[in-house]
């Protein structure tokens, strides 16, 4: 049941990217244009999800356990070091070259864009060497 | 400061699914939604692998079926060089494996749970985001 879950999730977070427009880099860098000609869209989309996603979590983050799965999985990483600035400084400077971030990356691959499937290929390589690292 | 292009009402629609996609996630599978975190692990851990592709095949999925429904053609514009693009992928593969997340991983499951490492981060790749296409603007 979990897989059909993962599928479904997936497909509902796919259209909201759609609707959104976050599948667009032109809209995502026109939220990152604060300086310029700013189109503040971007933060609706936080604002829509987390309206949603921040109650319902702490409703249910003390039950026993998800219903198709044995055990919730949450990082429990608190510390702030220099990994997570570091990456995010270069995951800000990527994103803010291109416009495309993880999700509405592999999302687009739908539209066989060849700009954001290149985009796409050279992410995995950027995970890989992480992982290298 | 000029506001164009401002869509508020499908961006927060679009925002509601998202954030209703995170949270079924996470109480009927357990898990914290983040795309860098299911793409990566799908291509580097063994751990939950069917799932993490599943979910990648939904997200490109999401796309075709709303086309099918509502047969509106999806538009995207991206003009960056060969360069950029290869730049810009390698760039954010690295950084969020490092930092441990991405957009939807650290600005809203993070976020969502308080976590202050997500908003630090979050803070940290938007104010990064600003500055790059400040500077870009100005090149």
């Amino acid at each position: 049941m979990n897989k059909i879950v993962s599928l479904f999730c997936g497909i509902i977070f796919g259209i909201g990217l759609v609707i959104s427009e976050m599948i667009n880099p032109a809209k995502v860098l026109g939220f990152l244009n604060l300086f310029g000609e700013w189109d503040p869209s971007l933060a609706f989309v936080m604002i829509g999800a987390l309206v949603v996603a921040t109650p319902l979590f702490h409703l249910f983050k003390n039950k026993e356990k998800p219903i198709f799965s044995s055990s919730f999985s949450i990082s429990n990483k608190k510390e702030i070091d220099k990994k997570l600035i570091i990456g995010s400084i270069l995951f800000g400077a990527g994103w803010g070259l291109v416009g495309l971030c993880p999700g509405p990356a592999i999302t687009s691959i739908a539209l066989l864009n060849m700009s954001s499937v290149t985009f796409v290929i050279a992410m995995f390589v950027g995970f890989y060497i992480a992982k290298l690292s | 400061m000029n506001i164009v292009n401002f869509t508020p009402v499908s961006a927060l629609t679009g925002g509601l699914l998202i954030g209703l996609s995170v949270i079924l996630f996470f109480i009927l599978n357990g898990r914290m939604t983040g795309i860098s975190g299911i793409a990566s692990n799908f291509l580097i851990s063994k751990n939950n692998r069917i799932d993490n592709l599943l979910f990648l095949i939904g997200l490109i999925l999401g796309p075709l079926i709303y086309s099918y429904f509502t047969k509106q053609k999806i538009e995207i514009s991206i003009t960056n060089s060969l360069f950029l693009l290869i730049g810009g992928g390698l760039l954010v593969g690295l950084g969020t494996k490092i930092s441990g997340g991405c957009t939807s991983g650290h600005g809203i499951s993070g976020i969502s749970r308080f976590s202050l490492r997500s908003i630090i981060a979050t803070m940290t790749f938007m104010i990064v985001g600003i500055l790059t296409v400040l500077i870009t603007n100005i090149l």
